[in-house]
């Protein structure tokens, strides 16, 4: 450095060129972010212990001290050691398909089938098309005909004994599909500027948002029948089901509403002076881009739909979390293999709800567009 | 063009038309649904009213925060049942916000090791059905605990076994509830107390030490207490028996389940909320700190979190209101919540609809105040706009 007392600002000589302190290369570097400081070091030292215990008991519990043949009595002898593997071999196409008659299986299964190939060829971005609603619609009718039966030489297989997985995509499916345009719908009204919607709008899902979905089922289980006029009956599946799609509706209203407020005021401005009337404005230009921007937490909003189906079974309906409980629940297996039927389920939901939320990140991804 | 056809074409006047008839519809079906209620109950002999409150209950109920037995009425049923719910509800509100925090931040930690398994943490748990959750842990307790003869001891003790978690308690009464009024005055009392002198030393400019006082207007009010009440401190520890445990308090299996269950399932999306929290607070603010001279613990508690925080409120207000709408799963296992006494005293009366109506408007008037409560907590954090 050059001293102060020179009158000159800054030094002419040029400092040479020098390593930058720490450069990112090396052994040492790779290893920083887990033992660079003390701490550093014991959080690592104490994951990688947790890992290492938390893998030896799922080893051990899954294959070395697992019962591959047995009774129900073997089970219960290595209950909470060892997976009971005989259990899943008798139970396994009850806890997929409840009570559905055992040798007409196969109709649901390939219901099923039917239903998981067409929505993943329509998670796929290259297939987005006008064709995908011709092919959900061909597939929602064979998938009909397939479950009920009737035609076709098929035995007609009555709904109350329709159960498991294929009832929790059904409620599910059938749910979302049904409230998605009412939850727009009753985002729009909301959004109006007509009173009178406006509080009928709020109303409804204030309502329904303000309480438990258990309540909702309760009322379409206990109260509903009484709100129907003389000798009419709904099953009580529909009921369930409509309970769902009112739901569903409050929730993705909101989460569309937010989508709505979202938009500049100029979007709306603009295509009024374009001379678009309401609906149009909305279905041309305002809703495109607001479920655009609402698709991540709206996945978010389907995801914890899918998850609160299993609450049906509180009202006694066979969805796959009942059929599981079922398959607890018979007198041969009872106690048994109570850790082996919840962890599967929780598995099959763990598989199928973060599968949907990957693809939610990834479609945010694609979708991200240049100005924003 | 006559006046009629002009007026189709009038926005105004076709607003008012669509109103009319949207609030037409719903009255409409407001009407006939309740014709339909009045002539199925009369024909299926279902009494009306809200009368049977009053009417003996007769059944027991397993939890209870306020006595209650067989022979109280079912309105007595329904207030130890809202106890229950509230019982659950607080004490998951506060483990799933603690535990949040802790995996948020972990979420956010250096160390990628850390970082990763908190993010496993979240997944599974916001991954799985909170109803598969509270099936799980429940029958984590009745299937793989011991039964109370061989009842676990993780600390000295306290003892978890099949038939739930003992744990030492103090023996309640009228004193100890006078002390504690005494010192939630004195909290009170410090707090107002640290708002004036904030605000003086705000007009003034004169800084002051605020604590000596405020540690005073904590600790006099509870030592009155203590002396006016004088209460007796003993504690009940649970004993192991021959056969049973005696003493202490017994949280049950239901009631721990579903604690456990809420509150993990909440402080996987709080753990969530929290880092979105600290990372919407931009970088610069965390630099611009630190070259202020902060200290790293400083830079979060004086500068991040109260900006973060603000982007934390609404979704956390939504959590929590969540966790209070979901402990009415306690249906599922068991555990006597308002829900689960409702559909009993249901059952026993027929009188379904007023059952449903008084849970439902319970829970619909303390999410809405909550919620207005929010608001206005909100508008009153916000940014205030220029």
């Amino acid at each position: 450095m050059t001293v102060i007392s020179d009158h000159r600002v800054s030094d002419h000589r040029m400092i040479e060129p020098q390593i930058r302190p720490h450069a990112g290369q090396g052994l040492w570097a790779a290893l920083k972010p887990y033992l660079g400081t003390p701490l550093n070091a014991i959080i690592t030292i104490s994951c990688i212990a947790l890992v290492i215990l938390a893998l030896q008991a799922l080893v051990s519990w899954l294959f070395v001290n697992a019962l591959y043949e047995g009774t129900p009595q073997d089970c219960k002898a290595t209950r909470g050691i060892g997976i009971c593997w005989p259990f899943f071999a008798a139970k396994l196409r009850f806890m997929t398909f409840g009570f559905y008659p055992y040798e007409q299986h196969w109709r649901p299964g390939i219901a099923m089938a039917i239903f998981l190939s067409t929505g993943f060829i329509t998670m796929i971005p290259r297939f987005w098309g006008r064709w995908l609603i011709w092919l959900w619609a061909a597939a929602v009718i064979a998938m009909t005909i397939l479950m009920w039966g009737g035609i076709f030489g098929l035995v007609r297989v009555p709904v109350h004994t329709w159960g498991g997985l294929p009832l929790s995509f059904m409620l599910s499916f059938v749910g979302l599909v049904c409230a998605f345009p009412l939850g727009i719908v009753l985002a729009l009204g909301r959004m109006s500027n007509m009173p009178a919607i406006k509080i009928i709008c709020v109303m409804f899902i204030e309502l329904i948002r303000g309480v438990p979905l258990i309540s909702i089922l309760f009322m379409a289980s206990v109260m509903l029948p009484l709100f129907m006029p003389e000798g009419m009956t709904i099953d009580k599946l529909l009921r369930a089901q409509i309970a769902i799609i009112f739901f569903a509706a409050a929730y993705i209203a909101e989460t569309v509403r937010g989508g709505l407020q979202a938009i500049p005021k100029g979007q709306f401005e603009a295509a009024g002076a374009m001379g678009l009337h309401y609906w149009q404005m909305m279905r041309l230009i305002i809703l495109p881009q607001a479920l655009k921007i609402v698709i991540p937490p709206l996945v978010t909003t389907f995801i914890g739909f899918f998850q609160d189906t299993t609450l049906v079974t509180i009202i006694g309906l066979f969805d796959f979390l009942d059929t599981v409980r079922g398959a607890i629940r018979d007198p041969a297996w009872q106690g048994i293999a109570v850790l082996e039927a919840y962890l599967f389920a929780a598995f099959i939901y763990l598989v199928f709800s973060w599968g949907m939320g990957a693809y939610s990140r990834f479609l945010e991804r694609r979708l991200r567009v240049g100005h924003d | 063009m006559s006046t009629a056809v002009r007026l189709i074409y009038d926005l105004r006047f076709r607003a008012i038309i669509y109103q009319i008839m949207a609030v037409g519809g719903v009255l409409f079906l407001g009407w006939y649904l309740y014709s339909n209620v009045v002539t199925n109950l009369s024909d299926k002999n279902i009494a009306t009213g809200f009368a049977y409150l009053q009417r003996e209950a007769g059944f027991a109920i397993s939890t209870q925060l306020i006595p209650f037995q067989g022979s109280d009425s079912y309105g007595r049923a329904l207030i130890v049942g809202i106890l229950n719910t509230f019982h659950v509800s607080l004490l998951g509100i506060f483990l799933a916000t603690v535990i949040g925090l802790v995996v948020g931040i972990a979420r956010l930690s250096s160390n990628p090791l850390l970082a990763k398994l908190m993010l496993l943490y979240v997944e599974f748990l916001r991954n799985v059905p909170l109803l598969l959750q509270l099936f799980l842990w429940y029958s984590v307790i009745i299937f793989t605990l011991p039964n109370v003869r061989q009842a676990l001891q993780p600390i000295p003790h306290v003892y978890l076994s099949n038939s739930g978690l003992v744990v030492p308690s103090l023996n309640w009464s009228a004193a100890k509830t006078g002390v504690l009024a005494c010192f939630l005055l004195g909290i009170i009392a410090a707090f107002l107390y640290r708002r004036a002198a904030i605000s003086s030393r705000v007009a003034t400019g004169i800084e002051r030490r605020i604590w000596p006082m405020m540690l005073a207007a904590l600790a006099v009010p509870t030592l009155i207490g203590l002396f006016v009440f004088q209460p007796n401190w003993s504690i009940d520890w649970p004993e192991a028996g021959r056969f049973r445990l005696t003493g202490g308090s017994t949280l049950t299996p239901e009631f721990t389940a579903l604690l456990v269950g809420l509150a993990l399932n909440a402080s996987a999306s709080i753990a969530e909320i929290v880092r979105s929290g600290i990372q919407s607070v931009k970088k610069g603010q965390w630099e611009a700190a630190q070259a202020l001279g902060l200290q790293k613990g400083e830079v979060m508690r004086k500068v991040v979190l109260p900006q973060g925080l603000r982007v934390m409120i609404p979704p956390l207000t939504s959590s929590y209101l969540s966790l209070f709408k979901n402990s009415s799963l306690a249906v599922a296992i068991g555990y006597p919540d308002l829900v689960m006494v409702s559909t009993t005293t249901m059952n026993q009366t027929g009188q379904a609809i007023e059952g449903i109506a008084i849970f439902m408007s319970i829970y619909l008037s303390i999410s809405i105040s909550i919620s207005v409560f929010m608001n206005w907590y909100n508008a009153r954090v916000a940014l205030k706009g220029r």
